[in-house]
């Protein structure tokens, strides 16, 4: 049995047995969804078939549809392109870098994480597929033998190293969760009644591909967990360091420097978090896991959140000096205008998202508070879609001829598109939340007696 | 002598731990344990050799990076080496430095792919499977041991019962 230092907060709250565990996980799966989770799906379904609606006509009439201009040629689509992939990123985070950390408080939280990232990374995956102009010809990023002379990939391009970054992220993302989500699916198989509901047990006999639980298999099950995390673990820092490499390697004022990668990786665990908070928080109340998703969950997520949002912060003033010191007048008029020009308001808005809010976080009253937490969450999100945006609209509206300067300013097109991933999102994951199981319930009655709070009271 | 089937159902994986040791001690043979979580200890206990799943996975790896190299190789500079932005295309190893990432793509793609369904294989798990649990209770909070006995069963069962097991039932074969 693990020890554990009893001044440690319990991670479960309430007198909870193995059984009482099975049945809250299992609650919303079996149960109806309730008047607010018909609310919420109706809202996200109307946001992502909009959407939809949007995208059809771009790719019915071409790019020209977005607000795009030959100046300003990547906007809105690379920057919610840059934003889903980071808001992924917290779900590996937690997942694979606390696994190898042994952090427990990851337990109640993985799942869902993991999730968010899965339907981050699709929505993602969307932004430069519509941006080729004819998605049906996705398949030449891929280095296939093809018909048309030795057309291949480029292997130099950072624009290649994403497709294999983030078709590798995705696909390792999936195989993680479903490997942890086996034992779950079959908890919720032998719960189900042959007779009451046969084409559910049915379902979830299928998804959960015979698992017993046998010894060997579990011994197998860890190992292969830690290898996976320990795989996954450089796969997270690798992806949004390519990503920022689509910038960085390209000698576009404000984009070409060498501090990018650690920044981006810094900036995506800092917004993902962010996004972890704003979706548990609803969800430990919608489908009931308060004593699960504890105040302890959310104040561990924040101290992260202010130790990357330190970081970020860092990283602003570091590039502003660099610009500074590197005597290089286009580098210099980059960051000046983008703190005093015409996008002034938006670097307003990303300083003080993303600097000014996480300092919050040292008053334990604020940290330790849902209602704050969830409001400054939602800052946070915001607040690094604004910093894309500064990124690649500030670089790019003034670049090195002035008679070529021009503004961007985004199209209902652009708008659709955004909110339509928005819904896509939410969609998938209120899906989610009525027929998986939200929690790694398997793990989480491993560490019940360790961390129960019933169990440590005792003690 | 007919063969039967003991399965003792055990409410506390620390019982079931102590159990398992004290029946081994014994000389008798447990067939195989359910559990609905990964009990830590259990497979020493039950003399379960070390799995192999890592090992694989290093090798899994050092063949996705083995294959990625081979395309690189192959794509850019042997079928049709361009010059990019004047960067050396005449030699795998010049053009090195831009091949990292996708090689360390490649690498764990093949691992932790190769490996999951190596997992899947070897514990025969299937989309659609059948569960061989006795019991569709230890996927929830009962643990299950199943010891298989020749002839008579009570030596068997009152040391089940004295190590812990709430329940015990019998299965002839």
């Amino acid at each position: 049995m693990h020890k554990e230092s009893e001044i440690r907060d319990p991670l479960i709250l309430g007198n909870k047995t193995y059984h009482d565990i099975s049945k809250d996980i299992a609650r919303p799966v079996e149960g109806k969804a309730n008047k607010y989770w018909w609310i919420l799906f109706s809202l996200s379904l109307v946001l992502f078939l909009w959407g939809v609606a949007c995208m059809a006509y771009t790719i019915g009439t071409g790019i020209g549809a977005w607000g795009l201009n030959k100046t300003v040629n990547w906007a809105w689509d690379i920057t919610n392109f840059v934003w889903w992939i980071g808001i992924g990123h917290a779900g590996t985070l937690i997942s694979a870098v606390l696994l190898l950390f042994r952090q427990k408080w990851r337990m109640s939280i993985n799942r869902s994480a993991e999730a968010m990232t899965i339907f981050a990374v699709a929505q993602a995956a969307l932004f430069p597929l519509i941006h080729m102009g004819r998605p049906w010809l996705a398949y030449y990023v891929f280095p296939i033998p093809n018909q048309f002379g030795s057309l291949w990939v480029n292997f130099n391009s950072p624009l290649l190293w994403d497709v294999f970054a983030i078709s590798t992220y995705f696909s390792v993302s999936v195989v993680f969760w479903y490997i942890g989500l086996i034992p779950d699916f079959a908890m919720i198989r032998d719960r189900m009644s042959a007779t009451i509901s046969p084409m559910k047990k049915q379902l979830y006999s299928f998804l959960s591909f015979g698992w017993s639980g046998k010894a060997k298999h579990w011994q197998r099950f860890e190992e292969v967990s830690l290898v996976l995390a320990g795989l996954a673990t450089p796969l997270v820092f690798s992806v949004h360091s390519i990503v920022s490499m689509d910038f960085a390697t390209s000698i576009v004022p404000g984009w070409h420097t060498t501090i990018f990668p650690p920044y981006f990786v810094l900036g995506a665990l800092f917004s993902g978090f962010a996004m972890v908070e704003t979706l548990l928080i609803i969800m430990r109340k919608v489908v009931s896991l308060e004593s699960y998703i504890t105040i302890k969950h959310i104040e561990y997520m924040n101290v992260i959140i202010l130790l990357t949002g330190s970081l970020v912060g860092t990283a602003y003033i570091t590039e502003l000096f660099m610009s500074w010191y590197s005597g290089v007048e286009f580098e210099q008029y980059a960051f000046l205008n983008r703190a005093t020009g015409p996008y002034w308001w938006a670097y307003a808005i990303m300083m003080t998202c993303n600097v000014l809010t996480p300092q919050l976080y040292w008053f334990k009253s604020i940290r330790t508070s849902f209602v704050a937490t969830f409001v400054l969450s939602i800052f946070i999100n915001i607040g690094m879609w604004f910093e894309r945006f500064v990124i690649i609209v500030t670089s790019l509206h003034r670049d090195y001829l002035p008679s070529a300067w021009s503004m961007f300013s985004p199209t209902f097109i652009d708008i659709g598109i955004f909110l339509g991933t928005i819904g896509f999102f939410f969609t998938l994951f209120l899906l989610y939340s009525r027929t998986f199981p939200v929690i790694a319930q398997a793990e989480l009655k491993s560490i019940l007696k360790s961390s129960g709070s019933e169990y440590k009271n005792k003690k | 002598m007919s063969k039967n089937t003991l399965y003792g159902i055990f409410d506390d994986e620390e019982v079931l731990l102590a159990s398992v040791k004290e029946i081994r001690a014994n000389n008798i043979e447990i067939e195989e344990v359910f559990s609905p979580f990964p009990v830590h200890g259990l497979d020493k206990a039950l003399g379960l050799k070390e799995t192999r799943m890592a090992i694989m996975a290093f090798i899994y790896g050092c063949l996705g990076l083995s294959l990625g190299a081979l395309m690189i190789y192959n794509i850019m500079i042997v079928d049709w080496p361009q010059n990019i932005g004047g960067k050396p295309s005449f030699t795998f190893y010049h053009n090195m430095p831009a091949f990292v990432p996708i090689l360390f793509e490649c690498t764990v793609l093949f691992a932790a792919h190769l490996m999951s369904i190596t997992y899947l294989i070897k514990c025969g798990l299937f989309p659609g499977g059948t569960s061989d649990s006795p019991d569709e209770r230890t996927t929830d909070d009962k643990f299950l041991m199943v010891i298989n006995v020749d002839g008579d069963t009570s030596s068997v069962k009152a040391m089940l019962t004295k190590t812990g097991a709430t329940e015990i039932n019998e299965k002839d074969a």
